[in-house]
């Protein structure tokens, strides 16, 4: 039976397009100099992806509406930016009012750890504390429908960045100032420049995946299909909506530490709620309960958004015509445009709630065939009945 | 704190409650239609602020304020028509993102046509007509606001109990599909209430801004959180609940700005949230719904 | 020594704002009992269903699950004033468990209007069932430190769906069942959690008569098989007459008669009320 064929070949595929991928990665590493735009987009692209599928958890399998994005990933980028700037450099980021005495008491205590490791640790900081947050405003605000939630983490986020940026965090955060030279993902020769960012990410999304496929995720599951029934089920809601929050505010927050070491530079103005709307538009494209869909589609958005559609954004002459519209912004606005029809029109986006697979994939051509044959049967009996009528008149 | 600073707070803040006030109406009316957050309500706020500047650069005041109110209305209802209404029958996340949607379109349609950069708002001179009360000094948009505010919920409430409309309105609010079949024209209904707090968001917007004196394509984002944690805080769905909870967060956030804790006013916003959705998550003037199993 | 019953409604009111939904039931199930609840439309039978799951909970009244208390109320704060039930006064305590913790004691439902995970598969819908007496953690299910429990729970999940003759569309979406299949997912959805008081809202509404049989003997093979107590709310009188073997009558909230099928059948006050003749 085909389909058995490839479900055996399936694992083989993917093993082969992991490696390829592997492969490409290594090479590009080594070019990189001249292919500086393709490892940006990868390296953003990996980033969003973990992103992505940190906010699909509550909002594509939970049906909770979380837009606290941008607050978790900034809690996420500052904290991993403190941890790792380097601590003989620090003084000079921090030129107007100087560093907390606590904040350098940390930093001392954390830097007898290898680069890579102090990396993984700021990390996970991160992500605790932010999962922290999660956990309080999820206990008053879970209990009540998820509008509420969605305004209060909205809020949440607005809140935070305005705490950083306020005075009174200046010896923490560098206020309004922002914080500069964070370590970029890459060592001095270039190396990991790519690696690193896909492994963490590959880290992440797979524990996502476990959790979505565990009997956690599946809970999560009944509770976007039906709450009643799912708390009928013994499903404690308050608890699973916790967990589900709480998972998705830590991944999103090591995006957001990600995010800091691939801008290098931070300031409050990064974490603005367009950041989560941008996030928002990767997951609604991608398929609201689609990991594969919120990945791909993570790719391609900052591909086009970065890369293929960067030319809406400059005035662009042909011979002595100026194309009209293509200025600062029209991106953005082509972009919003594109959440709005997705939407309206195509509300499942790339994948829906189904997954990527093999399967259907290599069973394509023959579902195609299969079409045409009933298509072809279809008109034929058309045509007879066509015929038949012309009999009887 | 003299006696007279503390009426120029109380004042300030009374006119910022003002504005809160009849933004968050928009809010409540539509939560209690379609059960929806209007995410774009705020940007309609913040676009309203923008026609302004262009109307005042042609007409004068007397023209300008009814053109930008009017705009203001027809920009509502066609967001309504356009994102809300295909998707009546659609899972609420998907309106919800809608209205997401709608929100950031806007927000990126005014940074390409006016630039993210802060444009000065017109003076309308009668508003920013300085008058000394005693010892205290002040404008007159900030007497005016709150006079006005509570006339228009006035006339509101007077439409929504004693009109035909009304009576649809409240009817439709109460069950969506059982109004339908009574042969209510739903959607007109929506519209007109679409309408409605468009107007009274371009009103509360031109009393916001006259104080602010600034726009930016974000100016909206704020101001409309907070005045939907005002509709939540006076009971969502209850217009004299929206204005009392306009009131409130203006002239907290006015104090808490008054006293040096200019960082915290946003999040004290969000505070009263939490604590009202522990303490009495129908808020205040709101009434207990029981989900029907 | 009789058995201790396994559910007890005790002076159980629900009120709504000024509706008294359910006014003072009593009633006792006895433990391997088939019970059913009947009543005209609006009588306040599913609202009782809700007040025993712990949808809602009761303004008054005492409800016992196996002789302890599950629920226990008084009208408190507003209520106090505009309370209009009966028997106020008599209780003190406020007892008050969720819905889930109801189930994870025994008690399980279905619903009147179907309610399955429709867009998860029928094996998913009976799998999610078995979530709520998981003994692992998040992090140990997550890195299936718990494989065998997950085992268990995938095998009893299929064995279930073979039992109850499902297991040719496990892997089907439940949306796509037809309707008389999804009624018995729903069961079997239930049985899932594992219960010893299955509540059954109206199981066969939608239903023909032949559809209607067939269900009369899954609900009865189900309660041996399961040594369950079976509590349900129905309409179709030839299924309530077949396996009942006491039945309750409310009406507005009150119980106007209880007995065995039979006497039930010739009980005025039984007729007057679905009839609307005066006793």
């Amino acid at each position: 039976m085909p389909v058995n064929k490839h479900r055996k070949l399936s694992p083989v595929l993917s093993l082969a397009v992991i490696l390829l991928l592997l492969i490409f990665l290594i090479v590009l590493e080594q070019h990189q100099a001249s292919n500086r735009m393709v490892v940006a987009v990868l390296q953003k692209g990996a980033i969003l992806a973990v992103a992505a599928v940190a906010m699909n958890l509550p909002n594509g399998f939970t049906g909770i509406f979380s837009l606290g994005m941008a607050g978790f990933m900034s809690i996420g980028a500052y904290i991993t930016a403190i941890l790792t700037i380097p601590t003989d450099t620090i003084e000079s980021v921090y030129y107007i009012s100087g560093v907390a005495g606590w904040v350098m008491s940390i930093k001392r205590a954390l830097d007898g750890l290898p680069q890579p490791l102090l990396v993984l640790v700021a990390l996970l900081i991160g992500g605790l504390v932010a999962s922290l947050f999660a956990f309080l405003i999820g206990i008053p605000v879970l209990r009540f429908k998820s509008d509420y939630l969605a305004i209060a983490t909205l809020g949440f986020s607005e809140i935070i960045r305005a705490l950083v940026a306020s005075p009174q965090l200046d010896r923490v955060t560098n206020g309004s100032y922002g914080l500069k030279n964070i370590p970029g993902f890459a060592t001095a020769s270039g190396s990991g420049a790519l690696l690193i960012p896909f492994a963490i990410a590959a880290v992440c999304i797979f524990i996502m995946v476990l959790v979505i496929n565990s009997s956690y995720g599946r809970a999560f599951k009944a509770i976007r299909e039906d709450d009643i029934a799912a708390e009928a089920m013994g499903i404690n809601l308050l608890k699973h909506k916790e967990l589900s929050f709480v998972i998705s505010s830590f991944f999103t927050a090591i995006s957001g530490g990600m995010l800091a070491m691939y801008m290098r530079s931070i300031d409050s103005k990064t974490f603005q709620v367009s950041l989560t709307y941008d996030i928002l538009l990767i997951v609604v494209i991608g398929g609201m309960g689609s990991v594969t869909g919120s990945i791909i589609s993570a790719f391609l958005i900052t591909a086009s958004k970065e890369w293929w559609l960067r030319f809406f954004d400059q005035t662009l002459y042909i011979g002595n015509w100026q194309v009209p519209l293509l200025r600062t912004g029209f991106r953005m606005v082509v972009f919003s445009v594109l959440l709005m029809v997705v939407v309206l029109f195509y509300r499942r986006g790339l994948m829906g709630d189904r997954e990527f697979s093999w399967e259907d994939i290599l069973g394509l051509p023959r579902r195609w065939r299969r079409r045409r044959a009933v298509t072809a049967a279809a008109r034929a009996d058309a045509a007879e009945a066509k015929d038949g009528g012309k009999h009887d008149a | 704190m003299s006696f007279s600073t503390f009426i120029q707070h109380c004042l300030t803040g009374i006119s910022l409650g003002g504005a809160y006030a009849l933004i968050s109406i928009g809010y409540t009316l539509v939560y209690g239609i379609l059960l929806l957050i209007n995410f774009a309500h705020a940007d309609i706020f913040m676009m309203a602020g923008y026609f302004m500047i262009f109307a005042m650069a042609s007409f004068p005041w007397q023209v300008a304020i009814p053109i930008v109110i009017l705009a203001t209305v027809v920009l509502g209802v066609v967001i309504e028509r356009v994102a809300y209404k295909p998707l009546r029958n659609a899972p609420r996340m998907s309106v919800m993102i809608s209205a997401i949607g709608v929100s950031y379109l806007l927000q990126n349609l005014a940074t390409y046509l006016f630039s993210a950069l802060p444009q000065g708002y017109p003076t309308i001179p009668p508003l920013k007509k300085v008058i000394q009360l005693g010892s205290v000094t002040t404008s007159l948009v900030t007497l005016i606001t709150p006079v006005l505010t509570i006339l228009l919920v006035i006339l509101l409430m007077l439409l929504v109990r004693h009109s035909k409309f009304g009576m649809a309105m409240r009817a439709v609010s109460k069950d969506f599909e059982t109004s339908q079949l009574m042969g209510i024209k739903i959607n007109r209904v929506v519209s007109y209430t679409f309408a409605i707090g468009s107007a009274l968001a371009a009103i509360g917007s031109i009393l916001y801004f006259t104080d602010r004196m600034s726009v930016t394509p974000f100016s909206g984002t704020m101001p409309g959180l907070k005045c939907f944690v005002a509709a939540v805080l006076g009971g969502i769905g209850s217009i004299p609940g929206a204005m009392i909870g306009g009131f409130i967060i203006g002239i907290t956030e006015t104090f808490l700005v008054a006293f040096g804790y200019s960082t915290y006013s946003d999040a004290v916003t969000f505070l009263f949230l939490i604590i009202i959705l522990i303490v009495r998550p129908t808020g205040l003037l709101g009434e207990e719904l029981t989900e029907k199993v | 020594m009789p058995d201790t019953p396994v559910l007890e409604l005790e002076h159980v009111t629900v009120q709504f704002g000024g509706v008294v939904a359910v006014d003072s039931l009593d009633l006792t199930i006895q433990p391997g009992e088939i019970v059913a609840l009947i009543g005209p439309n609006g009588a306040g039978k599913t609202t009782a269903f809700n007040a025993i799951t712990g949808v809602y909970k009761p303004t008054n009244g005492c409800i016992r699950f196996k002789g302890d208390i599950l629920e226990e109320d008084f009208p408190q704060g507003k209520m106090r004033k505009l309370y209009r039930g009966r028997d106020a006064g008599q209780y003190q305590k406020r007892v008050v468990r969720t819905p889930d913790e109801i189930c994870r004691l025994g008690i399980a439902r279905t619903f009147q209007n179907i309610r399955l995970f429709k867009q998860l598969t029928v094996f998913e819908n009976v799998l999610i069932a078995y979530h709520c007496h998981i003994q692992a953690n998040i992090f140990a299910s997550t890195f299936r430190l718990n494989h065998r429990e997950e085992r268990r729970m995938r095998d009893g999940a299929m064995a279930l769906l073979d039992l109850v003759g499902l297991a040719d569309s496990a892997q089907e979406k439940a949306d796509n069942l037809p309707y008389g299949k999804q009624r018995h997912l729903e069961i079997a959805r239930a049985l899932a959690t594992q219960p010893e008081l299955l509540l059954l809202d109206e199981p066969a509404a939608g239903m023909n008569p032949q559809e209607t049989d067939e269900l009369t003997s899954f609900i009865y093979d189900m309660k041996e098989r399961f040594k369950l107590t079976i509590f349900m709310i129905e309409h179709h009188m030839n299924l309530v007459m077949d396996i009942s073997d006491r039945i309750y009558v409310v009406d507005f909230g009150k119980r106007i008669a209880d007995g065995r099928p039979e006497e039930i059948q010739s009980n005025p006050a039984v007729i007057s009320a679905y009839l609307g003749v005066q006793a």
